[in-house]
């Protein structure tokens, strides 16, 4: 096996050293009736040829095998990943290093991640920035934690109705076993968290709003910060779309004390819903209650710059079960690719391209309104959104994957039984006009 | 002493990102705008986030030259214990590039993803054979992760049964996600005591557990590197007060094809997939972190779970037991992928192999360095030994000292001052891909140090003396957290 070097005389050397007559005398300390009878029962190994047949195969099981037109977002978007970023990232020093607990041969792990950390809070407008989370859906729950244990006596959290069903449920995983509860905050017709509802609700330690919300819709931030005000509630701002915050008001102008979010498209392939990017920020008041790991600014014995892992006292490793966190690994790798994006769409990049999927987004919907769809909502969106589909559209969208390799939208039944024939839209760059007016024609 | 890797050559500085910036510099080829403009609201629209302004190769130049600050496995030897820190195949980064799953979208439909989906059940299942448990979850995406997932089923599973419980018994040589992760699900950290060959010992178990104790996490091979071989007795112990099992797979690279957890009297382990199936740790994550369960504990796992019909895949949610849902989607698939590669390329002989090579290696260093540094359990060891600056301590030298100047020497340090039953613990895992030549390398590095302790111990103070940045001042960036630029 060309990933294991001992040859023959290497074992029979070193087993002379440990003592052992032969390889299987190393496993003495463990009672005969604790090993197994028999080996595992597994494929034989593949050549790296037969491997590379068997998975190209597999692959191709996948529609995405081929190139394939992406009208749907609902958490993973279709966005242009520049060369660079699988170019660099696969540099195997970031790649193959461990977290960074020694910082003298880390720097390039923690300087990249200092400076995520900064384009995050710049992105989000927010103060403090951690070094990532699994996803949007995990990082929300951990902020829900924040709010419900700062909170002490109120042990109920109100979550709006729009926020990704998967996140929703996420939470409910999260808080249960420890007594806390979730309500729900219903929505308005116009597609928006119903705020005169959110307004009646009595004890809630926090607040959380998606904002582009499920339906693609922008929410009212201004709106829920007023009324968290007035509850003494935590208000939590979630995102499943970063791009959106390249044209938006950042969460934090409008007083978001969290941010939960997912940088999936900040440079990161769908791969079919993992690993993607959580992003968790919080103002300054937060920093010691945030979860998992941040980068810091310091200097060496010579005075030079330098950065390291810090305020570990919150962190398990060190805390143990008093932490804020069970977290230990996080997505690392992901959120330095993200970085890399960030770097590289700039000032300038993010903005173009934000605006270029607003646009798109509104031709797309034009476009599908004059071929017979209903609008739905009047509300402000950024790039996703909610058309009432005309009869018979379901068996025509199937057949539009397969014979055509267009993903025409996704049905909002399973998620809102009440949303019969509803269905949600998205464009972004890489959808040209020709593909926008390609579908039109084809549902018509 | 042949000679060693660690040498110095021309390191770049790079300033941060923000100072190489220049306005009106874009990186990224923009999309040339085919629709008509539209403006969203103006009191929606924010200004433009103030980030960086850089050229393609300015932003190229500034990853290169950080990379070049770090060391990864395929930089040298990283003996990092319980990190098992082994080559990252690269065949298994192809894999995972391929655009039938790096594009594939997790709302596609499963009749339009059933090669994510049957690579997903044959993963399941692989793992389920080499551990010996009877049905796999993919979907924890990291180890802490999945231990959380196996403490939630734990806390479903008392439910169920009509009584919650408040305690879980946790030894000290365990690591810190576990008293953590028992804690979010509402559960009291009893510690238990190693006994004095550094293993669990059935008496002290049987003292302590009681009807209001849910169960006990064990790690097995534990934290010294040491096999829990009472783990069958501490089992039925803990079962016959109504409780469960938990093992923590960290260290399951010690005992693949030698012991199956589900064998043994486990009811829920957690596997790390970027440690024992050799995906890259990039840097901190991510990672993924799989559970298996015997048949009992099946109805609890996360939803959605994947089950075959003939011959199609398909997701289904309804059940009824299930702790929920932890993932936004599936889990880490792109990890999955390459894990699922490695087991291909290495067949059950070559993981049993991968495993006898990680102990014969861990041993074998044991036996080398342990009239060097003192070893406090001088056992036959698994994947990983543990020493300590006790020899030392005469000329105030200490295991940090220690690591710091192996980093001169060309080697990433071993974990230091963990477990914390270790006074100055120096936890070596050497994993099974690194040759006997790299080994004794590490081996005459570890002694020149030793002798260097004692006959210029200032030099070890000051190191490492190699590296882009000597030792940081770790206190002041606690204190005065400066965490954005």
């Amino acid at each position: 096996m060309r990933y294991l070097p001992h040859t023959t005389e290497d074992i029979e050397s070193m087993l002379k050293v440990t003592g052992q007559s032969c390889l299987e005398d190393l496993f003495d300390c463990i009672p005969d009736n604790l090993k197994t009878k028999d080996g595992i029962d597994i494929p034989e190994s593949l050549s790296e040829w037969e491997l590379n047949t068997h998975m190209e195969a597999l692959a191709s099981e996948n529609i995405a095998c081929k190139d394939y037109k992406c009208f749907i977002g609902a958490g993973r978007y279709d966005h242009y990943i520049p060369a660079i970023i699988p170019y660099l990232i696969s540099r195997s020093e970031f790649m193959t290093a461990y977290t960074p607990y020694q910082p003298e041969v880390s720097q390039g792990t923690l300087q990249g991640i200092y400076e995520f950390q900064t384009m995050v809070t710049a992105l989000l407008g927010m103060d403090i920035a951690t070094a990532s989370h699994y996803d949007c859906g995990t990082a929300l729950a951990e902020a829900t934690l924040i709010a419900l244990r700062t909170s002490k006596k109120v042990r109920r959290i109100a979550v709006s109705a729009l926020v990704h069903p998967s996140h929703r449920q996420i939470i409910q995983t999260y808080i249960s076993p420890s007594g806390y509860e979730m309500v729900e905050i219903p929505y308005t017709p116009e597609g928006r968290t119903d705020l005169t509802a959110l307004a009646g609700m009595e004890d809630i330690a926090g607040i959380a709003i998606q904002s582009p919300n499920f339906l693609g819709n922008i929410e009212d931030l201004a709106a829920v910060k007023a009324i968290a005000d007035v509850k003494k509630s935590l208000f939590i701002v979630s995102f499943t779309e970063a791009m959106a915050y390249g044209l938006l008001k950042t969460p934090g102008s409008f007083g978001a004390d969290l941010v939960a979010g997912e940088g999936q498209s900040l440079g990161l392939a769908k791969s079919f819903g993992g690993p993607g990017l959580g992003l968790l920020a919080g103002t300054q008041k937060q920093m010691r209650n945030l979860p998992g790991r941040l980068i810091g600014k310091t200097h060496d014995t010579n005075g030079d710059q330098g950065f390291v892992l810090t305020l570990a006292t919150r962190e398990q490793h060190i805390r143990r079960e008093k932490a804020s966190s069970n977290i230990c690994s996080n997505n690392g790798l992901n959120a330095m690719a993200a970085a890399m994006y960030l770097a590289t769409v700039g000032k300038i990049g993010i903005r173009e391209i934000a605006q270029q999927n607003h646009d798109k987004a509104h031709y797309l919907k034009e476009s599908l309104l004059t071929a017979g769809f209903e609008s739905v909502y009047e509300t402000p969106f950024f790039n996703e959104f909610v058309l009432k589909a005309p009869k018979g559209f379901e068996q025509k969208r199937t057949a539009l994957i397969q014979d055509k390799c267009i993903f025409a939208g996704m049905n909002l039944e399973p998620f809102y039984p009440e949303l019969k024939h509803h269905y949600l839209f998205c464009a972004t760059e890489t959808l040209s006009k020709k593909d926008i007016d390609q579908l039109a024609k084809e549902v018509k | 002493m042949n000679e060693q890797p660690g040498t110095s050559g021309l390191i770049f500085n790079e300033p941060l990102l923000w100072d190489k910036s220049r306005k009106g510099r874009c990186a990224m080829s923009l999309p040339k705008p085919d629709v008509e403009r539209t403006l969203l609201d103006e009191h929606l629209t924010g200004d433009a986030p103030d980030l960086p302004q850089l050229s393609e190769l300015d932003v190229v130049r500034h990853y290169t030259r950080l990379s070049q600050w770090n060391f990864g496995v395929d930089s040298g030897m990283y003996p990092l214990g319980s990190c098992t820190m082994k080559y990252n195949p690269k065949t298994n980064e192809v894999q995972a590039a391929r655009q039938g799953f790096a594009a594939a979208h997790p709302f596609a439909g499963d009749m339009f993803s059933q090669g994510a989906l049957k690579l997903m059940a044959n993963l399941e299942h692989y793992l389920a054979k080499i551990t010996g448990f009877d049905a796999v979850t993919l979907q924890p995406a990291a180890g802490a992760h999945g231990e959380f997932t196996g403490m939630l089923m734990i806390h479903a599973f008392h439910a169920k049964n009509g009584r919650q419980r408040s305690k879980i018994i946790i030894p000290d040589t365990a690591h810190g996600t576990n008293p953590a992760s028992a804690s979010l699900c509402g559960y009291e950290s009893v510690n238990i005591k190693s006994g004095k060959n550094g293993i669990l010992e059935p008496e002290a178990v049987a003292a302590i557990m009681d009807e209001d104790t849910a169960g006990i996490m064990v790690t097995n091979p534990n934290t010294l590197g040491l096999f829990e071989s009472n783990i069958r007795e501490i089992a039925d112990i803990v079962h016959s007060k109504g409780g469960l099992v938990y093992g923590d797979g960290a260290n399951m690279n010690a005992i693949m094809g030698i012991v199956k957890p589900g064998e043994v009297g486990i009811d829920i382990l957690h596997l790390n997939l970027h440690k024992t199936f050799s995906t890259p740790h990039g840097g901190g994550g991510p990672g993924s972190g799989p559970v298996a369960v015997v048949k009992a504990l099946e109805p609890f796992l996360p939803i959605p779970r994947i089950i075959k019909k003939l011959d199609t895949y398909e997701w289904v949610t309804d059940c009824p037991d299930t702790i929920g849902r932890i993932h936004t989607f599936y889990g880490h698939f792109g990890v999955m992928v390459r894990a699922y590669s490695y087991i291909l390329s290495m067949g059950a002989k070559g993981l049993a192999d991968a495993s006898k090579l990680a102990v014969l290696n861990a041993n074998y260093i044991k036996e080398s360095l342990k009239g060097t540094l003192n070893l406090p359990y001088d056992r036959p060891c698994m994947h990983e030994c543990v020493f300590n600056d006790l020899f030392q301590k005469e000329t105030h030298i200490t295991t940090m000292d220690m690591a710091k100047r192996l980093l001169d020497f060309g080697f990433h340090p071993p974990t230091v001052y963990f477990p914390m039953v270790v006074d100055g613990a120096f936890m070596v895992e050497p994993t099974e891909t690194e040759s006997k030549e790299d080994i004794d390398q590490f081996i005459d590095a570890v002694k020149a140090i030793a002798k260097e302790a004692k006959e210029n111990p200032e030099k070890l103070k000051t190191a490492p003396l190699r590296p882009k940045v000597t030792r940081l001042d770790e206190v002041t960036a606690a204190r005065k957290p400066c965490l954005r630029g």
